[in-house]
C-alpha cells in the first residue's frame, strides 16, 4: 500500500496572530512553525497503516518554501519513508494546491492519500475535497476511523459529522481527510530524526510542474476582527442568577 | 443570468437553522447580483420538502432519486454541477455544515470556480469577508469570475422567514458515483442542536473527564433548556463527541447566552462563541483568557458552582 501524505507548514497553534501594519499578511517575526496539526494525524494513520501492511512506503508531499523541508523532516522523522517539496514562495489557493498534488500523483500513483481536514491558517478545509474531485476519486473527509479492506482495494472511514457518526464504503484509491480523534500522533524518537537526516527528500519548482496555479480570488484587506470587552466579575453564584435575570435578561 | 443557487441541506424532513441562513445568505447575494435565488433540494421523496421551502419565497428545484437518498460527495457534486451548468448560475451557495464542507470544495472544483468557505458578510456580489487564523484575522476576499461557490457560517446572518412564494421544478437526473453510504450513528439527545439553542453551556478540560459531564453539565442544560458544547481540549481528552466541539475547526454558534464551564478560552474556542449575545465564564484560574471576554466571570469551583448554578435556576424558575 502505498499512501501519500500532506504536509503543511504553519504557525505554531499557540501563536498570538498579529496583522501586519499593511493588512497585507500576518507578522511573522518571531514565530515557532510546525507542521499543520490536523496533517500530524494524517502522518500517524499512514503510519499506522504501514505497520499493519507489509511493503506499504509513505511519501510525504509539501508545497512552500524551502522552509517546510523542516516539517517534512519532522514527518520522516515520525516515520515516513521521502519527501517531495514543490517549491514556491507564493500563496497558493486551495484549488491550485489541488491541481499540483494531483500532478505528483500522476507520477507517484498512491492507493491513499491522506490531509488533515483543514490547515490552521487559512482554515479553508478545501484541498482534499477539490484533490478528490479532480482526480474523479471518492473522498471521507473529517475520518476518526479508517479501516482498509482485506483485499486493500476498499476501505470504511467513520466520520465526524454533524449529528453523529457517519460510515462510508469507498473503494481505494480514495482522499482521507482527517479530523481530531482519528488518532494519537506520535512523536519523532531520537533515532526516528537521525535516520530522517538521510531519507530522500526531493525538490521540484511549482513552475516545472506544468499547473495552473492562478489564484481566482483575490485577497484585498486582511484586518483584526473587532474585540469583545471584558465585562464584570460576580462574586456569587447568586449575584450571576440575579444578574442575567434582572440586567441581561438571558434567564 | 446572475441568479444564486442555495443547495438546502434537509435533516430529518426539516430544514435546519443553518440551511435557512444559506437561503438568506443567497437572496441577500442575489439582491447583490441583480439577480433571484433558487433553491435545490437533493433527496428520496422530497415533495413535500421542496413544496415547504417556496413557502420561504423561493423557486425550487427538487432533484429525486433513490441515489439521493444519503448525501454523497460525488454523486450530490455531479448533480449539482449539472443544473449549475444547465442554468448558468452565477454562484452556488452552501451552508457551511459538514455536509456544506464536504460538498463545496468539492463541487468548486468541478465548476472551475473560485471558492469561499465560510463566509459570514457579504460585500457586494463578488466581495466576502471570512474569519481565519482561528478567527484572529478578517480577510476579505473578491472572486471576479463566475460561477463563484461559498458555503456560509451559520451564524454569518438571521434564518430566511416565511413569505411569498414559489414553483417546484422537478429535474430528472441519474445520481453516479463510486461512494457507499454504510451507516448513520446518530447521536441521541433531547436537547436541542447546537447550532440552532438560544442557550449554550460548555464544558472544557476542567470537567476532569466525560462522567462530570453527565453529573454537573447535563443537569445545568436541562434546567436551561440549553444544548450542550465542549471546548476542542475536552473533545481531545475524549472527555465528549467532537460533534459538540465549539470553535474554529467545530461547530459556530451565537447563542442569546453562552455558558462556558471549566474552558480557559483558547483562541480557536473563542472564534466559535464569541458572537454569543450574553457570554457567562465559570472558571477557578482568574487568569484564564476567557474572562476577558466574558460579561459576566464567576472565579470558583466549578463542582460547586455549577450544582449551585442548577439549583438557583430551578428556584428562579419556580418562583
Amino acid at each position: 500500500m502505498k499512501i501519500l501524505v500532506t504536509v503543511k507548514r504553519v504557525p505554531d497553534p499557540e501563536t498570538v496572530i498579529k496583522v501586519n501594519p499593511g493588512g497585507t499578511g500576518i507578522v511573522t517575526d518571531n514565530v515557532k512553525w510546525v507542521v499543520n496539526p490536523f496533517d500530524e494525524y494524517g502522518i500517524e494513520e499512514a503510519l499506522r497503516i504501514k505497520e499493519k501492511v507489509a511493503g506499504s512506503e509513505v511519501v510525504l508531499v509539501s508545497i512552500g518554501s524551502q522552509a517546510a523541508q523542516e516539517q517534512l523532516r519532522t514527518g520522516l522523522a515520525m516515520g515516513g519513508d521521502r519527501a517531495i517539496l514543490v517549491k514556491t514562495d507564493d500563496a497558493v489557493e486551495p484549488l491550485a494546491v489541488a491541481r499540483v498534488l494531483a500532478k505528483v500523483i500522476e507520477t507517484e500513483k498512491p492507493d491513499l492519500v491522506i490531509l488533515g481536514k483543514q490547515a490552521i491558517d487559512d482554515d479553508a478545509n478545501a484541498v482534499g475535497q477539490m484533490l478528490a474531485e479532480l482526480l474523479a476519486w471518492p473522498q471521507a473527509t473529517f475520518a476518526s476511523k479508517v479501516e482498509l479492506g482485506a483485499d486493500g482495494k476498499s476501505a470504511k472511514v467513520t466520520r465526524e459529522v454533524d449529528g453523529g457518526l457517519e460510515t462510508l464504503a469507498v473503494p481505494l484509491p480514495a482522499v482521507v481527510t482527517a479530523d481530531l480523534r482519528l488518532n494519537e500522533p506520535r512523536y519523532a524518537s531520537l533515532p526516528g530524526i537521525m535516520k530522517a537526516r538521510k531519507k530522500e527528500m526531493k525538490e521540484i519548482a511549482i513552475g516545472d510542474l506544468g499547473v495552473d496555479v492562478a489564484p481566482k480570488a483575490r485577497i484585498t484587506k486582511l484586518e483584526t476582527p473587532p474585540k469583545r470587552t471584558a465585562g464584570r466579575k460576580v462574586e456569587s453564584v447568586q449575584e450571576l442568577v440575579k444578574l442575567l435575570h434582572d440586567e441581561a435578561k438571558a434567564i | 443570468m446572475s441568479n444564486v443557487l442555495l443547495i438546502a441541506e434537509h435533516v430529518h424532513g426539516k430544514f435546519p437553522k443553518t440551511t435557512l441562513v444559506g437561503l438568506a445568505a443567497a437572496k441577500d447575494l442575489a439582491a447583490k447580483a441583480g439577480g433571484k435565488a433558487v433553491a435545490a433540494v437533493l433527496g428520496q421523496g422530497i415533495d413535500a420538502l421542496a413544496t415547504e421551502l417556496t413557502t420561504y419565497g423561493v423557486d425550487v428545484i427538487a432533484v429525486d432519486g433513490a441515489g439521493f437518498a444519503h448525501y454523497l460527495a460525488d454523486a450530490y457534486t455531479a448533480a449539482a454541477a449539472e443544473l449549475i451548468k444547465s442554468k448558468g448560475f452565477e454562484a452556488v451557495v452552501v451552508p457551511a455544515t459538514t455536509l456544506g464542507k464536504d460538498l463545496a470544495p468539492r463541487l468548486a472544483a468541478r465548476l472551475d470556480a473560485g471558492f469561499a468557505p465560510d463566509i459570514t458578510h457579504i460585500l457586494d456580489a463578488k466581495t466576502f469577508q471570512r474569519p481565519i487564523w482561528a478567527g484572529n484575522v478578517i480577510q476579505t476576499l473578491e472572486i471576479a469570475g463566475t460561477p463563484r461557490v461559498l458555503s456560509v457560517r451559520g451564524t454569518a446572518m438571521d434564518a430566511a422567514a416565511k413569505g411569498g412564494s414559489g414553483t417546484v421544478e422537478k429535474a430528472s437526473i441519474t445520481a453516479a458515483g463510486t461512494m457507499q453510504f454504510v451507516e448513520f450513528a446518530e447521536t441521541k439527545s433531547d436537547r436541542p442542536v447546537l447550532t440552532e439553542a438560544t442557550i449554550v453551556c460548555s464544558g472544557g478540560r476542567g470537567l476532569k473527564n466525560g462522567e462530570n459531564f453527565t453529573t454537573y453539565l447535563e443537569p445545568l442544560c436541562d434546567v436551561l433548556g440549553a444544548a450542550m458544547g465542549a471546548s476542542r481540549a475536552a473533545v481531545d481528552a475524549g472527555f465528549v463527541p467532537n460533534d459538540l466541539q465549539v470553535g474554529q475547526t467545530g461547530k459556530v454558534v451565537a447563542p442569546q447566552l453562552y455558558i462556558a464551564v471549566g474552558i480557559s478560552g483558547a483562541i480557536q474556542h473563542l472564534a466559535g462563541m464569541k458572537d454569543s449575545k450574553v457570554i457567562v465564564a465559570i472558571n477557578k484560574d482568574e487568569e484564564a483568557p476567557i474572562f476577558q471576554i466574558a460579561d459576566y466571570g464567576l472565579v470558583a469551583d466549578l463542582f460547586k458552582a455549577v450544582p449551585e448554578l442548577t439549583e438557583e435556576i430551578k428556584k428562579l424558575k419556580h418562583s
